[in-house]
């Protein structure tokens, strides 16, 4: 095990921790963005420590294909190559093959892929990903996991959770840096709280470093979604970090922190960016839209970054979708926003003002008071009352 | 804005300083090329990482706003500086900017000149034009100009300059009218000919502006020809007033330009080897003395000036892409790195490689300038241009030992 986990502050079921990796010590819960082939699309990494980035993921399937894990290897390791003195996690890229490839074939010997370089058939195997990640050098890397749609229902989903459980004792047998880089084992199981619980006992028998929890974010309903948080969060041990796998929406994350979860990433805060659309307080605000063309005011007048600071509506209404310095600044935004929504659950939780910090959270997002119902739902399994931001109506 | 020449080379090449807005700059400078404002890849932040004040200097297209935002919002918000929120910057309008707003000479007519630009063809006129310099209040701005290529008939050529000098006096009018500020830099025009151009700046001359923008340049005329044109120019300009160029980009380009007496000039060079791939490698240090040739063995890759970072040798090359070079990007990323994202078409290999050649082309402007202010302008300039044919020379040499070996 190559981190320490300690848990500074809780409310009820959320709880603010340290996370001391080998390359930096950093706060929970924490959004990681998503730097898939060795850079956060349109930011330097000067900026993203400066916007407060702690943790970044980089996706093994991505950069093992360009420059190749040999090459990061042989330039010593991706923080190294990309010039990134924090945090590092890298995927198993099992998710990248089922996702983005046709033909992908998933055996008990590992994932069978077209090559996107010559078209031959390969074959990733959990020893294969653990070699690779081994190489690219990250402070977190994951288990290969079979990979299946939580829309997906039968048989299939039993099939793919125990596998994931046998397959973890493969990635743990080829795990080659244990005092270095920490190996987190994936919770499978589909919307299924039976096959989610025996993943998770069979994982927490392995004693990993930390678990994340596999298979969500991928359409099923919120409802589903939650409860199979709620569950994972519950069972896995209090003493080891939580990663939800590819959530990025900002309410999201205030769900999953305040039922116990500590890590989350998802492209959805750059990818969103680059197609004109800022995260605000309120929810989104789309700057392609023309209303925007004669906005004066700040894209969030609540925010303290350096876009928001400097431009108005108007100034990047004109630059989105058109030109790069639009991304590059919504980006700036949208990560900067995250990375502050990290450091507001972190404190509010230690200074025991969390249901503050959720209700006044929920206040601007619903100003009418009309809280989804899964929301609801969810907070009242977390303990946290929020009846004075949901209208008496609904 | 205040302007004095300081030293002289013997050529005609000169040094001043250029006061405006709360800026001291030194001449020869480089202006950089913005799109909207901005430089294309470097946001603001990054931009403060660039030497000051040279990088203080920014250029313009006010056709770039045509689409997306009103002159009135801009109005509104109190114009560019704060639009961009660099309020310490220097702006300079000028119509026409060689990448995203191309004079398009054919479609250009007696009421206005017309404008490639991503949106569309844009015929703009005076009254327009002078409208958006109100509400954008850049510190200096450029006349309309009708610009003409090297390969005109005699009467269209005759004609540009005709329409170049009618449209500055429309400007100057419509700026007394509306009160518009900012130093006004009028345009120059006449193309290949050399008494349209003396009659061209004659005329300017006598018109009441701050300084002069030559235009016209790059559009086809010989390198040969173009000393000729420049100094039957420049001649006849006073010698009190600035003097910006668009069209000469090259460093033997600027060079010319700097002997001929120009003080301004664009970074559109810039623009154009960041997006191939180029970073800028000569070694700003030994220009002076013995030029560089000693220090760039493998000819065959390059032009002794820059190299391309998308070339697969430099896969594993762990330096930076100058080891001298004080820029952000040579202090924090390799060759190898940068060699990656263009690889796999990420946008952070532009944003490195914009901060890169903008940090030292600003560089070489500023060699330029300590030459000039020693007297050694003419030695630094012919062994700038006579180490790169060397290099060149030598390159081909090489290919052809290859290629019949």
């Amino acid at each position: 095990m190559a981190l320490r986990f300690e848990i500074l502050g809780r409310f009820n079921r959320a709880r603010a921790a340290r996370l001391t990796l080998p390359h930096f010590v950093s706060q929970t819960p924490l959004f990681m963005p998503v730097g898939t082939q060795g850079t956060i699309k349109g930011l330097t990494t000067s900026q993203l420590e400066d916007i407060g980035c702690q943790i970044i993921l980089g996706n093994t399937y991505h950069l093992a294909l360009r420059p190749t894990s040999e090459l990061i290897d042989e330039l010593g390791g991706l923080h190294k190559f990309m010039n990134w003195p924090r945090a590092l996690l890298t995927d198993s890229g099992g998710f990248q093959m089922v996702s983005l490839l046709h033909l992908a074939d998933i055996t008990e010997q590992g994932v069978t892929f077209q090559s996107p370089v010559d078209g031959k058939p390969m074959l990733l195997t959990p020893e294969e990903s653990i070699q690779i990640q081994n190489r690219i050098g990250a402070d977190i890397i994951m288990a290969l996991d079979d990979v299946v749609k939580t829309t997906i229902t039968g048989p299939r989903i039993e099939e793919a959770m125990y596998r994931t459980l046998r397959w973890i004792d493969r990635c743990i047998a080829a795990h080659k840096r244990p005092h270095e880089q920490n190996l987190f084992g994936i919770v499978q199981g589909g919307l299924d709280p039976v096959l989610r619980d025996i993943c998770v006992k069979g994982l927490v028998d392995r004693d990993l470093p930390g678990y994340a929890i596999g298979g969500l974010a991928g359409g099923e309903d919120k409802d589903s979604f939650w409860r199979v948080v709620a569950q994972c969060t519950a069972a896995l041990p209090e003493e080891k970090p939580r990663y939800v796998m590819g959530v990025g929406y900002p309410l999201d994350i205030v769900v999953c922190s305040a039922l116990g979860a500590d890590m989350y990433d998802c492209v959805y805060p750059t990818r969103t960016a680059r197609f004109g659309t800022a995260l605000v307080p309120q929810g989104v605000l789309k700057l392609k839209h023309h209303a925007m063309a004669n906005d004066t005011g700040p894209v969030d007048p609540t925010c303290e970054c350096m876009v928001c600071k400097n431009y108005s509506r108007a100034y990047i209404h004109c630059l989105v979708t058109k030109d790069a310095m639009g991304s590059q600044l919504l980006s700036y935004h949208n990560l900067f926003y995250m990375m502050k929504l990290s450091r507001d659950l972190h404190s509010s939780i230690i200074n025991g003002q969390f249901p503050k910090f959720v209700c006044n959270f929920l206040q601007k997002m619903f100003p009418k008071g009309d809280v989804p119902q899964w929301v609801c739902n969810a907070m009242e399994v977390a303990g946290i009352d929020i009846t004075s931001c949901c209208s008496p109506f609904s | 804005m205040k302007f004095s020449v300081k030293a002289w080379s013997k050529g005609g090449g000169r040094a001043g300083l250029l006061q405006v807005g709360g800026c001291s700059l030194e001449t020869p400078a480089l202006l950089l090329t913005t799109r909207k404002g901005l430089p294309t890849f470097i946001s603001p932040d990054l931009l403060s990482s660039l030497p000051t004040p040279d990088s203080r200097l920014l250029q313009f297209s006010p056709l770039h706003f045509l689409e997306g935002i009103s002159s009135k919002t801009i109005s509104e918000m109190g114009g560019l500086h704060q639009m961009l929120g660099l309020r310490d910057h220097v702006f300079a309008a000028n119509p026409a900017d060689s990448i995203t707003s191309i004079p398009d000479y054919q479609s250009s007519n007696k009421i206005g000149a017309s404008f490639e630009t991503p949106s569309g063809r844009f015929l703009v006129k005076p009254g327009q034009y002078v409208e958006m310099i109100s509400s954008m209040k850049p510190n200096m701005w450029v006349t309309l100009a009708d610009e003409v290529p090297a390969w005109v008939s005699e009467k269209r050529n005759r004609a540009s300059v005709d329409r170049t000098v009618r449209w500055l006096d429309d400007c100057l009018t419509l700026t007394i009218a509306n009160n518009t500020g900012g130093a006004i830099l009028g345009s120059i025009v006449g193309g290949s000919k050399i008494d349209d151009r003396k009659r061209c700046a004659q005329e300017v001359s006598k018109r009441n502006v701050s300084g002069f923008h030559i235009g016209g340049f790059g559009l086809g005329e010989s390198m040969e020809e173009r000393s000729a044109l420049l100094s039957a120019v420049t001649e006849i300009l006073p010698e009190d007033k600035p003097r910006q160029i668009c069209g000469l980009a090259l460093p033997e380009e600027v060079l010319q330009g700097v002997a001929a007496g120009i003080d301004l000039f664009n970074s559109t060079y810039i623009y154009h080897l960041t997006l191939g791939g180029f970073a800028l490698t000569f070694p700003l240090e030994e220009i002076e003395r013995h030029g560089f040739s000693d220090r760039l063995s493998d000819n065959v890759r390059d032009d002794g000036t820059k190299i391309n970072l998308k070339a697969t040798i430099y896969r594993k090359d762990t330096s930076p892409i100058l080891e001298s070079c004080k820029c952000y990007t040579c202090q924090n990323h390799t060759k190898a790195y940068i060699n990656h994202l263009f690889n796999v078409h990420e946008m952070l290999a532009q944003i490195l490689l914009e901060i890169h050649n903008t940090h030292h082309y600003l560089g070489f402007f500023r060699k330029i300038r300590d030459a000039i202010n020693q007297g050694t302008f003419e030695e630094f300039r012919q062994n700038f241009v006579e180490t790169r044919r060397d290099h060149n020379a030598g390159a081909t040499t090489a290919v052809v030992a290859t290629l019949s070996a």
